[in-house]
């Protein structure tokens, strides 16, 4: 319409809108300027509230406003910021309230080394600089898991070399999988949730998250910052094992080990079964030894206690005692015999003596002892009057009178 | 050491054959606890080979549905 208008009346004045409705739609009608990738170094960088973008790309001599609505501002995976050097890709247009032309930007990119390398290098700084990557942060992996937790891609060859390699070196665990996309734009949340659903579980001792290689932009979702930081979070250890040897995400460096590949992130989470087996059947070995000796040493330790038990026998001392009795009685019935023998002699001795000065040997030569009837010995005649029984004692026997008179 | 046994994970019951083995080792115990820590320890290695001998990997997986599935 304007076109018409700015023909068919020249001499009436336009109005602002229709002048700026004019400038717009000659913009509108030159193709270059609907399709146009720009170079400069951004300033005055804003992100409104609503998310849209606004910024100045300049160069030594010229200036170009720049605004990138909130969609295309989602789908970068950094911000810029002042001084960057990028090439941004639009259409050139007016903002008719503002008067201004300006570049309605869909697309940014770091000029010069590919934005994804530069993505890279400052979210790493940044968490470098946060101390999400200390290594004071690092947990110790079990040396023997019950159950890992796996947060990969359910169908990939990396599960499946993550399988094997457990399966052969410590068939023991037991293994969760939380299967997750693990490249586009889902794959970061999808990550997110299934590492801490997994972490959030009792039974798991350690986590592994793993993605088989590709290309940087495949293996991106790992350079995620909300991956990268729920990996910090995670309670139990996480092995990372993403990519081929060479790749490195941040993940990576934020785990609490980084393995090369899916297949030596299980293997950095076992032990190997080939080398367990021979320390259980040491260690058994070790007790059958031990208890051999200890038994060993015990049973000389019995013996030797008998020996001396042998030497404090009360038999022995019995035995010396009972030798020693022995010989007291054989020293006291001697002692005691000769005291007899001596004793009988002196008995005969003295009864030889009595003998010789007794009544008997006076009996003998003759003389006679009187008793009356009471055993009393007759001395004198007036002991005795007639009748009176006596009895007369002479050598050999006695025998009774009676006195007829005195 | 009044855990049953056959409850014991294989790095419990390892471990604990570590220290009888060094519980052992040390003297200082009575014949009758020797040869009660040695039966514990015999079972113990048993143990720990058993299930060397039986494992089996087992795995899981958690479906779109939330549930946990062998696989």
């Amino acid at each position: 319409m304007s076109f018409l208008r700015g023909v068919s009346s020249e001499s009436e004045p336009w109005s602002v809108s229709e002048l700026t409705g004019y400038i717009r739609e000659l913009f509108a009608i030159d193709f270059r300027l609907q399709d146009v990738e720009v170079e400069g170094e951004i300033s005055n960088f804003t992100q409104a509230r609503s998310g849209h973008l606004y910024f100045t790309l300049k160069d030594a001599n010229s200036q170009l406003k720049c605004v990138m609505w909130r969609s295309g501002a989602e789908r970068l995976r950094l911000l810029p910021q002042d001084g960057d050097a990028v090439i941004v890709h639009g259409r050139i247009s007016i903002y008719e309230a503002g008067g201004i032309y300006q570049l309605y930007a869909d697309t940014l990119q770091p000029a010069g080394r590919g934005d994804l390398a530069l993505a890279f290098e400052r979210l790493k700084q940044q968490l470098a600089d946060e101390g999400l990557f200390a290594e004071t942060h690092k947990k110790p992996i079990p040396q023997f898991p019950r159950k890992i937790g796996i947060v990969t891609s359910a169908d990939a060859a990396a599960l499946r070399d993550i399988l094997n390699v457990l399966a052969r070196r410590w068939p023991l665990v037991e293994v969760l999988i939380a299967p997750t996309l693990v490249q586009g734009n889902d794959a970061p949340p999808q990550i997110v949730r299934a590492l801490q659903w997994l972490d959030g579980r009792d039974d798991i001792d350690t986590l592994i998250i793993a993605r088989g290689g590709g290309s940087l932009e495949d293996l991106w979702a790992f350079n995620d910052e909300r991956v990268v930081r729920a990996v910090f979070a995670a309670q139990h250890p996480v092995i990372s094992g993403v990519g081929h040897e060479v790749d490195f995400t941040i993940t990576d460096f934020v785990a609490d080990l980084r393995a090369p590949t899916p297949s030596a992130a299980a293997e950095l989470a076992t032990p190997d079964i080939a080398e367990i087996r021979p320390l259980v059947t040491a260690l058994q070995n070790e007790l059958v030894v031990v208890m051999t000796d200890e038994l060993a040493a015990k049973r000389s330790e019995v013996q030797t206690l008998l020996r001396h038990l042998g030497h404090l026998s009360p038999r022995s001392r019995l035995d010396s005692h009972r030798q020693r009795l022995d010989m007291l009685h054989g020293r006291f019935l001697q002692t005691m015999t000769r005291k007899l023998e001596r004793e009988q002699n002196r008995l005969a001795l003295l009864q030889a003596q009595l003998a010789a000065v007794g009544p008997l040997a006076t009996l003998a030569r003759g003389y006679a002892i009187v008793r009356d009837e009471n055993g009393r010995i007759v001395r004198r005649a007036d002991q005795v009057t007639g009748g009176d029984e006596l009895t007369v004692q002479v050598q050999d026997g006695q025998f009774a009178v009676t006195v007829q008179q005195s | 050491m009044s855990v049953d046994i056959a409850e014991l994970s294989f790095e419990a019951a390892l471990q604990e054959l570590e220290t009888v083995v060094a519980q052992l080792e040390s003297g200082n115990l009575t014949l009758e606890a020797s040869l009660t820590l040695f039966e514990r320890g015999q079972k113990l290695a048993e143990r720990c080979n058993l299930q060397l001998e039986q494992a089996g990997l087992r795995v899981e997986q958690l479906t779109a549905d939330g549930e946990i599935v062998q696989r």
